[in-house]
């Protein structure tokens, strides 16, 4: 399978790939890990007229400690963030979660912007961050703006993102190691994407697959906020969800998933 | 366009079209055919080559995304008296393949493992091969042979010419 044809376009910093954004429109998508993107052209399901290469801004790449947040640069690779020092020691949640992506081949490739940007309600990264309550720095021709995780999603394969816009930052709470968590990912092959995912972290819990976006479990959480059971709690973990059916597993299974996962996830983070 | 690398230690400069993968640009313009082509999905790992020293799936890489880079092929892991590199060595002495289709893939994909784990215990091979499918489904002589490998040292998890021979 082969896409489309299309124009190259290097970006050799920020600037270079916001102004050919500007230059070409609607036409152009930039191309991170390639590892969503690529599938999907090669299916012809995308079919951009120009590709603009982020992956070689370097100096988009890091993982660090800023103030009280760990700063995660967006062309920082699933395999740098899972073996970061800094992810592991201040937000181990997410070190874990970046290591459950496909394989190690897709971890070398795939990036935290590509998977945040891609907006697949199916995907690991984006639901621990949505648990973290991120915060995702966009940079555009009028300069750079915060969008909390939650207000970023819009539908499958949808964020309020510009088309002149790109994700340059995303930033978590430092939460240290004594904050537990849990993430637990229910998939059928060891390297698939999630049939249900649930993180939770800190009192909050999201869910993958379990809607057009990743979501939060808000019934969970106003039980456990009130001093509910953690049996108790999870028990809603599923209120107010819309999952999919398809050949994996039918929406009644997937909340069955998520609110066995819930249970699990919080049992976990209440063991640390 | 214009793209340059690296390939098995030799450069070069070819003119491709952008949409142009990896994969076929090794096979076709460079004309190494050891990397295979299974899924196309990057879902089997036949395809796996060796990119500034990370295992990619190169169906899915352009060789635009490769430009500038140096990439390693099952081709350039022989050193130049002919010695074979511990891994395809060991898949040798060990059997680990049958009908041989996605060894390229799984010997590239496990000098990757053993780079960044060079004493793997037999859950960690598995665990780290993970993106690789034997549709003989001959893992566990894929297993004993990387295992066997690791017993060379930091030769298993080095491309380019070795002078060790398992
Ligand atoms: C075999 C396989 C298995 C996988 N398994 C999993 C899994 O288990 N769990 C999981 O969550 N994911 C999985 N993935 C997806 C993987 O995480 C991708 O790496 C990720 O979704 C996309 O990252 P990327 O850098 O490759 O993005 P790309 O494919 O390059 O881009 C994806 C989208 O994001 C946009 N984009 C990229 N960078 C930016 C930026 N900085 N700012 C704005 N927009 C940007 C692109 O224009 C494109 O629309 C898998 C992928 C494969 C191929
Ligand atoms: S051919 Fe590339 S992963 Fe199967
Ligand atoms: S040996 Fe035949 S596919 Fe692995």
């Amino acid at each position: 399978m082969i896409p489309s044809n299309f124009e190259f376009v290097r970006a050799g910093s920020v600037d270079e790939a916001l102004s050919a954004l500007t230059e070409h429109g609607d036409e152009a998508k930039l191309i991170a890990g390639g590892h969503s993107l690529l599938p999907l052209m090669k299916l012809r399901l995308a079919v951009p007229g120009v590709l603009i290469d982020v992956a070689r801004l370097t100096d988009l790449s890091y993982v660090k400690v800023d103030g009280d947040e760990v700063a995660i640069g967006a062309t920082t690779r699933h395999f740098e963030l899972n073996t970061s020092q800094v992810a592991k020691d201040e937000v181990p949640l997410l070190a874990h979660v970046a290591g459950l992506v496909g394989d190690p081949q897709v971890r070398h490739r795939g990036t935290i912007g590509g998977t945040v940007a891609h907006a697949d309600s199916a995907s690991d990264v984006p639901t621990a961050l949505l648990a973290l309550d991120a915060k995702l720095i966009a940079q555009g021709p009028k300069g750079k703006r915060e969008i909390a995780i939650a207000d970023f999603y819009l539908g499958f394969f949808e964020t309020v993102l510009e088309p002149d816009e790109m994700l340059v930052e995303v930033r978590v709470p430092k939460l240290g190691s004594s904050v537990g968590w849990g993430y637990e990912k229910f998939v059928r092959r060891e390297n698939d994407w999630p049939i249900v995912a649930v993180a939770a972290v800190d009192g909050k819990v999201a869910m993958a697959n379990m809607a057009g976006t990743v979501i939060r479990a808000s019934a969970t959480e106003q039980a456990l906020s009130s001093g509910a059971s953690i049996e108790d709690a999870a028990a809603s973990a599923a209120e107010g969800t819309s999952p999919s059916s398809d050949m994996h597993a039918d929406a009644d299974y997937r909340q069955h998933l998520a609110r066995l996962l819930t249970k699990r996830a919080l049992h976990t983070a209440a063991s640390a | 366009m214009q793209v340059s690398m690296t390939v098995n230690g030799q450069s070069r400069t070819d003119d491709v079209e952008p949409r142009l993968l990896l994969v076929h640009y090794l096979r076709e313009v460079v004309g190494l055919r050891a990397t295979n082509i299974g899924c196309d999905t990057t879902s089997c790992g036949a395809c796996t080559v060796i990119v500034d020293g990370l295992t990619v799936k190169s169906c899915t890489v352009l060789a635009a995304q490769a430009d500038g880079s140096e990439v390693t092929t099952l081709e350039g892991l022989s050193g130049k008296d002919g010695a074979m590199h511990p891994v395809p060595a060991a898949f040798h002495s060990e059997h680990g393949l049958q009908c041989g289709f996605c060894t390229p893939g799984m010997v590239m994909a496990s000098i990757g493992l053993l780079k960044d784990n060079p004493h793997p215990t037999d859950r960690e091979v598995r665990e780290g091969l993970e993106g690789n499918l034997c549709r003989c489904t001959g893992y566990h002589n894929i297993v004993k042979a990387v295992l066997k490998a690791a017993e060379a040292g930091a030769a298993a998890g080095t491309v380019g010419a070795s002078e060790v021979s398992a």
